[in-house]
């Protein structure tokens, strides 16, 4: 995982609730076995028509909106699949944070683990920054996860809380598999201690 | 200090605990299939480390596969299946692959095998491992990452989640499911209503259930955006999982019982949320928009956004409305549908197909109707075959198909056209979830073979059916 601290930049907006995972990365690019290139399969049925055309009514085709590096959206984002394709594909398209009043478990985790910053404030202030943010001309805005604040582009601040131990992770680019493997020899002892009776390989296969 | 079921299966498994940080957790079982997981198997490979419990991991394939029993045509659907059949051997993970006797859905082949069982921790890269929990384990889905992570240490980084009991409180009707307890419970919290939350499914009602509607209830947790779902293992449970072939034998199955005997919740126990669900008056279930919690009963109306005050929910009701192409107010009975689709983790098991060939024995699908069964597992299949339900299906014009996922995801070639209704047994009925512009209904597998029959959703309990198999 890439370190992250702050980003400025636009800032897109897609007033909606529940948006699920099956809208962020539909099901049909799922196949693709490569880790990155998941960009541009992002909200597919919902940005482009049966014809591969833009759709002018999807927030993202906003001209206001693009390029952003910041998504706000509704509550209970990225509901349904566990899908780390979701968040790659957020990512992918030049996110770096997604801003909403609450996520989804699993999704939320996963974009723990790849550094895409989920930002969980109260719905009021969400809608704040979605009411300032001009949809004709764009807005910019910071986010920095080192002094857990939001700075709109009119100077004001919105602190938010924000994992401790994630910040750190995400702060530093840690990879967890090295952070676990640090006590090897406290899973060895829990392995000892607790022996199992499952054995797959003693199935027939 | 009395304790949930969830603690006691949670405090068994923390290999570590940090105050500040999250608990050091061991997973006892890893589910893996081919679409969460070629990316995982990269990310080993790259770091160059190993899988540390092959033995503690078990692989299928079920998302892509053909249900047609042809081969698979599309190049990167093979590249996939081809990635795991080269990455479980690699890395040393046996594999139920397409041929081998035993493959079928994930959540499906575990129970079936005796690897899920009380007690245990188990994790897939699938969102619907909530299933297993039927079962009293701790169960629930993962991204690759994790999986990754899982493969390379047995453990996960868990925040502790918190405990919800939801409470299935009266007496179920003749003729009402599992399935429509879930449904109906995810109306009345909605989809987040479970967030954070481990839930525990209590009451008569869940008593009474098999196991497999057990698992129609536990599958369908992440729909309420739970974290996971339990229930209380019991005679069952034991009963189910006696025999099995990965269960425990002699001295060992004894010995089993004797431990999933004290997985319960004690008296007193404290739960974060409590939830109850009254289903004394429950009808069948139907869901009318674009997510599992947009659902009504058959008997009643599809909501009127005019109704609703509040001005994000009327908006997400108008645009649900406009997706599937209903009217506000017409009556649900009043829904024509182009597809059915009886399959799916949540409703695919033997129980499944005897409920739908119940319904359907005797009629023919509607005309314009297609249908389709698709078996959960290989070993179901044939089950099925044996009882003759799959001439019931067949002689009533359904498609009779080969194990996998298929249309409740349609990562394979059954899909909805764009504008095509399906009554479907699976979980989600999201946009685009079947097929791009799809529209989707959840019900039962009884209101689903109901439906086949008559070209639009009936009221199953008004129809005189007698129980085969």
């Amino acid at each position: 995982m890439e370190a992250f601290t702050r980003t400025t930049g636009r800032v897109a907006v897609i007033d909606r609730p529940d948006i699920d995972t099956d809208q962020v990365i539909p099901k049909q690019f799922l196949k693709r076995i490569e880790r990155t290139g998941w960009g541009e399969f992002l909200f597919w049925d919902w940005r482009l028509d049966q014809d591969g055309n833009p759709r002018p009514d999807f927030e993202l085709n906003n001209p206001a909106f693009a390029d952003a590096k910041i998504l706000m959206a509704g509550r209970n984002f990225g509901c349904g699949s566990s899908r780390e394709h979701a968040p790659w594909a957020i990512q992918g398209y030049g996110f770096d944070v997604v801003i909403a009043p609450s996520f989804a478990d699993i999704f939320r985790s996963n974009c723990m683990k790849v550094g895409l910053v989920p930002v969980e404030l109260p719905g009021e202030h969400v809608r704040a920054l979605m009411d300032a943010v001009d949809t004709e001309n764009g807005s910019e805005m910071t986010v920095d996860l080192e002094a857990l604040t939001i700075t709109g582009a009119d100077g004001s601040t919105v602190e938010f809380e924000f994992d401790a131990f994630r910040r750190n992770c995400i702060l530093n680019g840690l990879d967890d598999i090295d952070l676990t493997l640090e006590h090897e020899a406290a899973i060895t002892e829990y392995e000892r201690a607790n022996p199992s009776r499952i054995d797959t390989l003693a199935l027939e296969h | 200090m009395a304790k949930t079921l969830f603690d006691r299966v949670w405090e068994r498994h923390v290999v570590r605990e940090e105050p500040g940080e999250p608990a050091l957790i061991y997973i006892d079982l890893h589910l893996l299939h081919e679409v969460t997981s070629p990316q995982a198997y990269e990310g080993l490979r790259l770091a160059g480390r190993k899988l540390r419990r092959p033995d503690r991991s078990i692989a299928t394939m079920d998302h892509n596969v053909p249900t047609d029993g042809g081969p698979v045509t599309d190049p990167l659907a093979k590249a996939q299946l081809d990635a795991l059949a080269a990455n479980c051997p690699a890395f040393g993970v046996p594999l139920y692959a397409t041929g081998s006797g035993r493959e079928g859905i994930v959540h499906v082949i575990g129970p079936e095998l005796g690897l899920t069982r009380p007690g245990i921790t188990i994790v897939c890269g699938d969102s619907h491992t909530s299933t297993h929990g039927a079962f009293g384990a701790l169960a629930f889905g993962i991204g690759t990452s994790e999986v990754e992570h899982v493969m390379a240490t047995q453990c996960l980084q868990q925040r502790r989640p918190k405990t919800m009991r939801m409470h299935f409180e009266g007496t179920l009707p003749p003729g009402i499911t599992a399935k429509d307890c879930i449904l109906g419970a995810i109306g009345q919290i909605g989809v987040a209503g479970g967030a954070g939350h481990v839930i525990e499914y209590t009451g008569d009602a869940i008593e009474a259930f098999t196991m497999e509607q057990r698992m129609t209830v536990c599958n369908m947790s992440i729909e309420a955006g739970a974290r996971a779902g339990m229930i209380a293992p019991d005679n069952t449970t034991f009963a189910y999982l006696e025999n099995r072939p990965a269960s425990p034998q002699g001295a060992e199955w004894e010995a089993a019982l004797d431990e999933w005997r004290q997985l319960r919740t004690d008296d007193g126990a404290e739960f974060a949320n409590e939830v109850v669900v009254n289903v004394d008056d429950l009808v069948p279930q139907v869901t009318w928009g674009t997510n599992p919690g947009m659902v009504a009963p058959v008997t009643a109306n599809v909501p009127d956004p005019a109704d609703i005050t509040d001005d994000e929910e009327r908006q997400s009701l108008e645009r649900a409305l406009e997706y599937m192409g209903l009217e506000a107010g017409m009556a649900v009975r009043d829904i024509q549908i182009d597809r059915v689709f009886i399959g799916s983790c949540t409703n695919s098991r033997i129980e499944d197909l005897r409920a739908a060939a119940s319904v359907v024995k005797g009629h023919k699908v509607s005309d314009g109707v297609h249908a389709m069964v698709v078996p959960g597992s290989v070993p179901i299949k044939l089950q099925a075959e044996s009882e003759g339900l799959d001439k019931l299906f067949t002689d009533a014009g359904f498609e009779w198909r080969e194990a996998g996922c298929s249309m409740c995801l349609g990562m394979n070639p059954d899909i909805l056209q764009p504008g095509e209704r399906s009554a479907s047994t699976s979980n989600r009925n999201f946009e685009g979830r079947q097929g791009r512009g799809g529209r989707t209904h959840l019900v039962s597998p009884e209101m689903a073979a109901a439906a086949a029959v008559a070209g639009h959703f009936v009221d199953v309990r008004e129809l005189s059916y007698e129980p085969v198999g």
